[in-house]
C-alpha cells in the first residue's frame, strides 16, 4: 500500500503543468513550512535554556583572601576545602593553588604527608606538589587557580580553574 | 458481536493469533512485563514528585522528609527504586530474546533500531533518576560518569560543562537532570513504545517460525486467551514487586559533599563495566571506541547480509548454540585472567613513558586485546565452519558475557582506591 502512494507521486512529478504537479507542489511548500517552523522554534528553545545558563557564571575575576604566606611552611600544603582547592608552597618559595580534582574522572584528591604526594581515592592516580602526574590513569596535571600575594596575602580568584599540559615554573607566585 | 472493551483491545491486538505465539516461553511476556515496569514507574514517579524538591539545600531533605514522615514514603521510593533496576534486566532479557529468535529481520529491523533507542534511553532514565537524591553516592557517580565525557577528543571537556551545566556538578545540573528524568525521557518512551508497539502488529505480531503455516486450527481468538495470559503475567510481576518493596530499601548515603569522595567512588552499577574498562585502557579507548563501536554494530545488526535466516527458532540451530555456549565459556575464561594480569603484570604506562598515553595505555592493550579475540573468532570459525548468522551470534554471546564479567568484578571486586581485592575482604 505505502509503497504504491509513493510510486503515484513520483510519476506525477516531472508533469509541472498537470493538477497534480500543483498539487505537489502545494504540498512541498507546506513541507518547507513545517520545516522552517520546526527550525525556528528549536532555536528559541535553545537559546532560551542557554540564556539561563549565562547569567550564572560570571567572567569577572574576584580573588578571595585564603591566607597569609608566613604561615604556610616551604614544602608543605594547605587544604581549602571551602574552594576546593589545594595551596601549595613549593621548595623554591614559590605557591600554587591546586585544583582539588582528579583530572583522571574527578574526584576528591587527598594530601599523603609522608609519601609528600597528592593520592587520589577512586582510581589510585598520584600528584606530585605540583600538580604532576606521579602514577597513572590521570593523564594530565591538576588544574590551577589564579593566585596573587598582597602584602603577604594569598589571594586565590576561585571562579577560574584552569586546565594545563605540564608543570612550569612560571606557574608559581612568589611572596 | 463486540463490546467497548473488547473493541479497544483490538486497538492493540488483532482479533486472533497464531496459538503457538501464546506459549509463554515463545516470548517469556519480557515485552508485556517492560510495559508493566515502565507504567509503574509512572505512577510511582508522580507519588515522589508530590514530595521531592529539585534543588541541592532541598533534594536531600525531602528524601528524609518522605522516608521518615510519610506513612508509606519509604515503600512508595523502594517500590520506584526496584522496579527501575528491574526494567533494566526485562528491557535486556526482552532484547536477548528478540535477538536469539532472531526477530530483528525485514519488517521486524525497524523495530529492533526503535528498540536499542529505548534500551539506551531507559539507562538514561536510571542515571538521572540516580542523581536526585544528592546523597554521596549519587553525587559521585554523576561526577565520575559525566567526567567520562570530557575524553571524547574535540568536544568532550565542553560536552562535560554541557552536561554539568558548569565546571562542576552543582544545582543546574540537578535541575536538568530531574527535567529530563521527569519530563524529556519519560515523555520519549510513551512516543517511541507506541511507535514500537505500532510496529509490531505491522509486521503482523511476533515472530513464528519459517515455513510453519496456521491455516485452520493453530489459530486462537485474542480474547480472551491472550489478554487473559497478559493480565495474570502483570499482576504477578506488580504483587512480586509489591512483597519484595517491603524488604529492599532504596540506598541513601549520607548528603553530598563536594569537597570529600566517598572511596572507593563508583558509577552505577549498569555503568561499572565502563569503569572497569578504563581502569585497563585509556579514557579514550573505553569510553568512546569500545562502546561506541558496540553499540553501532548493535544498531547495524538487522543489515547483517545473512544468506539463511532462521528466524523464530531459538539460537539458530543445534551448531549455533554450541557456539554460544564455547564462546560464553571462553570469555568466562579469558577475563578474569586478562583482569588479574593487567592489574598487576601488564603496565604499558609505565614502560613507555615517552609515548602518549593514549598511544602507550590506550592504544598498545587495544592491540593485545584484538589480538586474542581474533584468536577466539579464528578458533570458533576453523571448528565449526559456521553460517555467519551463527558467527554473529557467538560473538554477541562472547562480549555479553564480557561485559557481565567486567560489571561483576568492578561491582564485587573492587574495593578502597578501586583495588582487586575478595568481595569478604571489603567491609
Ligand atoms: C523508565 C522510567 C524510570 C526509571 C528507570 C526511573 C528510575 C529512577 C531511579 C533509579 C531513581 C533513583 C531512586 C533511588 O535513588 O533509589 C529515580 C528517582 C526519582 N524518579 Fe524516576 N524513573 C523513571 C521514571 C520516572 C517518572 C516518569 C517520574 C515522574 C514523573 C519519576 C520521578 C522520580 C523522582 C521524583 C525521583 C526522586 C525520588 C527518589 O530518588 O527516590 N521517575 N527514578
Ligand atoms: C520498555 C521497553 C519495551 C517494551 C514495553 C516493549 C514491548 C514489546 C512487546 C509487548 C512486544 C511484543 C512481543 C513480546 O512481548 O516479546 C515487543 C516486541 C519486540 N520488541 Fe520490544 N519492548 C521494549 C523494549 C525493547 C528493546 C530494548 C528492544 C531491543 C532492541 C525491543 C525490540 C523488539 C522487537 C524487535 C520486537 C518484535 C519481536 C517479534 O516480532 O518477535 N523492544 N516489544
Ligand atoms: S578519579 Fe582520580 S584516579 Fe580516577
Amino acid at each position: 500500500m505505502k509503497e504504491e502512494t509513493h510510486k503515484e507521486v513520483n510519476e506525477q512529478a516531472p508533469g509541472v503543468e498537470s493538477p497534480g504537479g500543483r498539487r505537489n507542489f502545494i504540498r512541498k511548500f507546506w513541507g518547507w513550512i513545517g520545516l522552517i517552523a520546526g527550525l525556528e522554534m528549536t532555536w528559541v528553545s535553545l537559546t532560551f535554556l542557554n540564556g539561563g545558563k549565562k547569567k550564572k557564571e560570571s567572567s569577572e575575576t574576584s580573588y578571595t583572601e585564603i591566607a597569609r604566606a608566613e604561615d604556610i611552611p616551604e614544602n608543605s600544603v594547605f587544604p581549602y576545602r571551602a574552594g576546593r582547592l589545594y595551596l601549595c608552597h613549593l621548595k623554591d618559595g614559590g605557591f600554587l593553588a591546586l585544583s582539588l580534582r582528579c583530572t583522571h574522572l574527578g574526584c576528591s584528591i587527598g594530601w599523603d604527608k609522608d609519601q609528600e604526594e597528592f593520592r587520589c581515592p577512586c582510581h589510585a592516580s598520584r600528584f606530585s606538589i605540583t600538580g604532576t602526574v606521579l602514577n597513572p590513569p590521570a593523564t594530565r596535571p591538576l588544574d590551577i587557580y589564579p593566585l596573587k600575594i598582597d602584602n603577604g596575602m594569598i589571594m586565590v580568584d576561585l571562579a577560574h580553574p584552569a586546565p594545563r599540559k605540564s608543570f612550569n615554573p612560571g606557574q608559581e607566585t612568589k611572596a | 458481536m463486540a463490546n467497548k472493551q473488547t473493541n479497544f483491545i483490538y486497538h492493540i491486538h488483532p482479533e486472533k493469533v497464531p496459538a503457538s505465539t501464546i506459549r509463554f516461553t515463545h516470548t517469556f511476556g519480557l515485552g508485556g512485563m517492560a510495559l508493566v515496569l515502565f507504567l509503574l514507574q509512572i505512577v510511582t514517579g508522580i507519588l515522589l514528585k508530590f514530595v521531592y524538591e529539585p534543588t541541592p539545600d532541598k533534594a536531600y531533605d525531602s528524601i528524609l522528609f518522605m522516608q521518615n514522615h510519610l506513612l508509606f514514603g519509604h515503600y512508595i521510593r523502594n517500590i520506584h527504586h526496584l522496579s527501575g533496576t528491574l526494567l533494566i534486566f526485562v528491557a535486556l532479557f526482552h532484547l536477548l530474546r528478540v535477538f536469539f529468535t532472531e526477530a530483528f529481520y525485514g519488517p521486524r529491523s525497524s523495530n529492533w533500531i526503535i528498540g536499542v533507542v529505548i534500551f539506551i534511553i531507559i539507562l538514561f532514565s536510571n542515571f538521572t533518576g540516580y542523581l536526585l537524591p544528592w546523597d554521596q553516592l549519587s553525587y559521585w557517580a554523576v561526577t565520575v560518569v559525566t567526567q567520562m565525557l570530557s575524553y571524547i577528543p574535540v568536544v568532550g571537556p565542553e560536552l562535560t560543562s554541557f552536561v554539568r551545566g558548569g565546571k562542576e556538578v552543582g544545582a543546574a545540573t540537578l535541575l536538568t537532570f530531574f527535567n529530563f528524568h521527569t519530563a524529556v525521557l519519560p515523555f520519549a518512551l510513551i512516543i517511541l513504545l507506541l511507535f514500537h508497539f505500532w510496529k509490531v502488529r505491522q509486521a503482523g505480531g511476533v515472530v513464528v517460525p519459517r515455513n510453519r503455516n496456521h491455516n485452520g486450527k493453530g489459530i486462537i481468538p485474542v480474547v480472551p486467551e491472550l489478554v487473559v495470559r497478559e493480565l495474570v503475567t502483570g499482576l504477578i510481576l506488580l504483587a512480586v514487586i509489591f512483597l519484595l518493596a517491603v524488604f529492599i530499601d532504596a540506598p541513601l548515603r549520607e548528603r553530598a559533599n563536594p569537597a570529600y569522595s566517598p572511596n572507593p567512588a563508583k558509577a552505577p552499577w549498569y555503568f561499572l563495566g565502563i569503569q572497569e574498562l578504563i581502569m585497563h585502557f585509556h579514557p579514550f579507548i573505553g569510553v568512546v571506541i569500545i562502546p561506541v563501536t558496540l553499540f553501532t554494530l548493535l544498531f547495524y545488526l538487522p543489515c547483517f547480509p545473512f544468506r539463511i535466516r532462521n528466524t523464530g527458532i531459538w539460537f539458530s540451530s543445534s551448531k549455533g548454540r554450541k557456539m554460544a555456549l564455547i564462546s560464553a565459556l571462553l570469555a568466562l575464561v579469558i577475563h578474569p585472567i586478562l583482569i588479574v594480569a593487567s592489574e598487576y603484570l601488564i603496565h604499558f604506562n609505565t614502560w613507555f613513558p615517552s609515548l602518549l598515553p593514549v598511544i602507550s595505555g590506550g592504544l598498545f592493550p587495544l592491540i593485545l586485546y584484538s589480538i586474542i579475540f581474533l584468536l577466539y573468532l579464528f578458533y570458533i570459525i576453523r571448528r565449526y565452519k559456521p553460517l555467519s548468522n551463527e558467527i554473529v551470534q557467538a560473538v554477541f554471546v562472547y562480549f555479553l558475557v564480557t561485559y557481565t564479567v567486567l560489571s561483576i568484578t568492578a561491582i564485587f571486586f573492587r574495593g578502597p582506591g578501586m583495588a582487586l581485592m575478595w568481595p569478604w575482604k571489603i567491609s
